[in-house]
């Protein structure tokens, strides 16, 4: 390098670093270092995103035309299942553990200057339970499917004959369990762990993100646990809990899941706003604005999430009333949503705007949940909500906030930290152009599914009329069938560019993008033990991007501390 | 007595310090944080099957009238002084562990472990017993003993549950639902059966319904074995654990320094035992 650093341990790429110090497939499997176990889930969700992702376009393609399309014998039972499928695989193995699991496991201990997670075993341990929960639901498939959505509503999940749903239904137990152990780990480890100089004012935005996400796992996947119990409990001792014949009632059944389910998508997101602070921040070079209130909003979304469970069923036959405040509740969520939207803008004006790709993934998903939670209000009001229930508005709506939400912001911080977990840059142009096809292949799919859906197209539906009344069903059907295979081909025009890195990247920088928190503090990979000499770096303000410096040389940011001949 | 090192693989912290950890101090906080926040997932889990028992008692009094009287309360009594006793113990044996008393740590370990067992025993027979009279959970509950002609009361033991029996059977693909099963064990509400005294089966003493009664106290049943069944699991992943620590402490691991798994365990136990408190009354008492 052209620039003489006074730490070249942290800017020159390290011989040994935590992808090299040991090998063997064994020492991999038997890890308990946290970046070697969120390399290991990254692995695992992009698995269960490919083959929720392949079922998706399965939907899609018979969805094109009106009748059947795919050449399936049952071809409508056979939908059913690719349905669930898509959403099962997606909630429970994809985007549930998504950014906590893989990005989170390798940024936390980092950006704490700690050496790993407060209970590295435990976190193993969370792994192998994914991977067991994995395994389950490739059973459910070959024990012959299941086809009762992904919400396993009662009574067709405690009747039907599907030889899959009793395997799939403990697949989810478990993964309940591995989400469970991951949020305690998280929160023992933010409390404990921090170094000194770091109070909880002073931690990356991201870690505030990943405290209030592991709160709600470990408050509300224990009754998703219990829910699965009780119904596997109905399947197979037939207790009668959701069987009116027995006294029991399939409504419960659906609080009970809810209870869980609604917190659980904030689960979704929270991550992903964590992320999008810190990609804002950083490539705007520009502290973020409102730190305490992007803080404070996290935890309101955390605790307000736990109280609107029933706006999943005001057609369920619910009290009125209880409609009405799980409406007014529901509604409240926006603010703190919205805080948070204002802030992130507010930080992008005036600031020294790097356009690069994390930076489109980071704009786009501030675009795409807005209209994701704009959309959320006429769903949220009961009046419109009868209307709507069902329908692929509400399709359109959750896909905006997870897909638009959370799948952008995972994207964005794979892309952010990427040279820091392999050490290589990607094609800039190639991945710029993966996310044009990507934003407009999404946008396309789900845009026209608000309009089919506020037109009457029910969800859930194999198949729909064609005629002179629904003909518009059709092309919106179509187009929007259209614009899964253009996001389909930026996802795969994304794997070509990750692979490529992987193979013959650019050596990446110790800080490609000038950022302050402290993983950026160490070398790219990090070493085994994060920081080089074992000791934590010095705590500063994780938004304060003054004191870098870039350098051509090595594409990436020096502090002018580490700089030779730099006065003192 | 412990064999806690004081130098270790040439570093400078204690054996029983992780690496990952500065010192013993966040080694323990982090562990007593962490069983705490599990503790609270242990709550929230059983809470979802305390939040089904209101349910079905609000809609179903009578089932609870008539199924417990087939819970003896002494039983009940004596494993809920049984469990106390043996937190006790635990908690004792958390204190000498930490007092680096090693063979009085062990034999409370013991006796919480006899404790736990005993517990599981006296669970064993009531189970069993139940089981004999063909009390079991859901679909094959049937109740062949103390059948008793309808008799004058009985009328008001026909429930609501009657009123839905004829809407339970899902047409085509369905497994044989308890419904099915119900309302052939049981047939219609008036089918007379083995005759016997009316109240108390004199050879048992066990209680004797009306086959409508039966029926209708089937939520009870159900509801008992869930709660009581998931608790018994966690007694007996309880009962590993101290078996495990009594193990260690054996063998001397523990010291004043060290003895957080002693105290972890200990909580577990606790909440294992703050549980039956409540299951307790809401079953057998009220």
């Amino acid at each position: 390098m052209a620039t003489i650093t006074t730490r070249p341990d942290i800017y020159e790429e390290p011989k040994v670093n935590y992808l090299n110090e040991s090998k063997g497939i064994i020492s991999w499997l038997t890890t308990l270092d946290h970046k070697r176990i969120g390399i290991m889930y990254l692995i695992g969700v992009l698995t269960a995103f490919f083959i929720g992702g392949m079922s998706a376009v399965l939907i899609r393609t018979e969805l094109l035309y009106v009748g059947q399309t795919l050449p399936f014998d049952d071809w409508q039972n056979m939908y059913n299942k690719i349905l669930t499928v898509h959403g099962a695989v997606m909630v429970f193995l994809f985007i549930i553990p998504g950014i906590p699991a893989a990005m989170g496991n390798f940024v936390l201990p980092l950006q704490l200057g700690a050496k790993d997670v407060a209970f590295p075993r435990l976190n193993l341990m969370s792994f192998y339970l994914w991977c067991f929960g994995f395994v389950f639901f490739v059973a459910a498939l070959l024990a012959g499917g299941l086809d009762t959505g992904w919400t396993f509503y009662t009574p067709y999940s405690t009747t039907t004959e599907t030889g899959g749903v009793t395997l799939a239904l403990t697949g989810a137990f478990i993964l309940g369990f591995s989400s469970i152990l991951t949020g305690l780990n998280f929160i023992a480890t933010i409390h404990i762990l921090r170094p000194p100089g770091m109070t909880m004012f002073r931690m990356p935005l991201m870690l505030w993100a990943l405290y209030a996400t592991a709160v709600i796992q470990i408050l509300a996947t224990p009754v998703l646990a219990i829910t699965l119990l009780l119904s596997i409990a109905e399947r197979v001792l037939g207790v009668g809990i959701f069987d009116p014949a027995l006294g029991g009632d399939p409504v419960l059944y659906q609080h009970f899941f809810w209870f869980y389910s609604h917190p659980a998508v904030y689960i979704m997101i929270l991550p992903a706003m964590g992320v999008v602070s810190e990609l804002i921040g950083t490539m705007c070079h520009k502290t973020v604005f409102g730190y305490k209130f992007i803080a404070f909003s996290s935890i309101a979304i955390a605790i307000l999430g736990f109280l609107v469970w029933g706006h999943h069923m005001y057609t369920s036959g619910q009290s009125e009333v209880l409609g009405i405040i799980f409406s007014l509740i529901t509604m409240s969520i926006a603010l703190p949503s919205a805080v948070k939207v204002f802030n992130w803008l507010t930080t992008m004006y005036q600031g020294s705007i790097d356009l690069r790709t994390p930076m489109w993934y980071a704009m786009s998903f501030i675009w795409v949940f807005s209209i994701g939670g704009l959309t959320g209000l006429p769903l949220a009001a009961i009046s419109t909500d009868i209307h709507l229930h069902d329908t692929y508005f509400v399709v359109a709506h959750f896909h905006y906030v997870m897909v638009g939400g959370t799948v952008f912001a995972f994207i964005g911080a794979l892309h952010y930290w990427w040279p820091k977990m392999v050490g290589k840059m990607y094609n800039e142009t190639l991945a710029f152009i993966a996310w044009v096809l990507f934003f407009w292949g999404f946008n396309q799919t789900f845009f026209i599914q608000f309009i089919m859906g506020s037109n009457g197209m029910p969800r859930r539906y194999s198949d729909y009329a064609a005629g002179t009344m629904t003909e518009q069903f059709q092309n919106y059907h179509f187009w929007s069938s259209i614009g899964t295979y253009i996001m389909a081909c930026g996802f795969f025009l994304m794997a070509g560019v990750f692979l490529t890195s992987l193979f013959s990247g650019r050596k990446a920088a110790a800080n490609p993008w000038g950022g302050n928190t402290l993983e950026w503090h160490t070398s790219s990979p990090p070493p085994h033990h994060n920081f080089i000499g074992d000791e934590a770096p010095e705590v500063g303000d994780p938004y304060d991007y003054t004191p870098y410096v870039y350098d051509e040389d090595t594409d990436g940011y020096i502090h002018k501390d580490h700089i030779k001949g730099a006065s003192a | 007595m412990s064999e806690a090192a004081h130098a270790h693989d040439g570093h400078d912290h204690p054996a029983h310090v992780a690496h990952h950890f500065l010192n013993n101090e966040q080694q323990v906080a982090s562990g007593k944080l962490g069983m705490w926040a599990f503790l609270a997932t242990e709550i929230l889990m059983f809470g979802g099957l305390f939040c089904a028992y209101f349910v079905w008692r609000v809609h179903y009094p009578e089932a609870f009238d008539i199924g417990h009287q087939y819970l003896n309360s002494f039983w009940g009594a004596f494993n809920t002084v049984v469990l106390i006793a043996s937190s006790f113990t635990m908690a004792w044996a958390v204190r000498t562990a930490a007092l680096n008393k090693r063979m009085p740590t062990v034999i409370l370990l013991g006796l919480t472990l006899l404790g736990g067992l005993g517990f599981m025993c006296v669970k064993y027979v009531e189970y069993s017993e139940k089981w004999d009279h063909g009390l079991f959970p859901g679909k094959h509950f049937y109740a062949p003993h103390g059948m008793v002609e309808s008799h004058d009361e009985g009328g008001a033991a026909e429930l609501k549950l009657a009123e839905g029996q004829a809407a339970s059977n899902t047409p085509g693909t369905a497994l044989p639902g308890a419904a099915q099963v119900a309302a052939e064990t049981f047939g219609a509400n008036d089918e007379p059966a083995e005759a016997a005294h009316a109240g108390h089966d004199e050879k048992s003493h066990y209680p004797t319904h009306t086959k409508a009664e039966m029926r209708a106290a089937f939520p009870f049943f159900s509801i008992y074995f869930l709660m009581t069944g998931l608790h018994g699991i966690h007694v007996l992943v309880g009962i590993g654990l101290i078996l495990w620590i009594m193990i260690r402490a054996y063998r001397g691991e523990f010291s004043a320094e060290y003895n957080a798994p002693v105290d972890l365990v200990g909580l577990y136990w606790h909440l294992v035992d703050l549980i039956w408190i409540f299951l307790f009354p809401l079953l057998y008492l009220i």
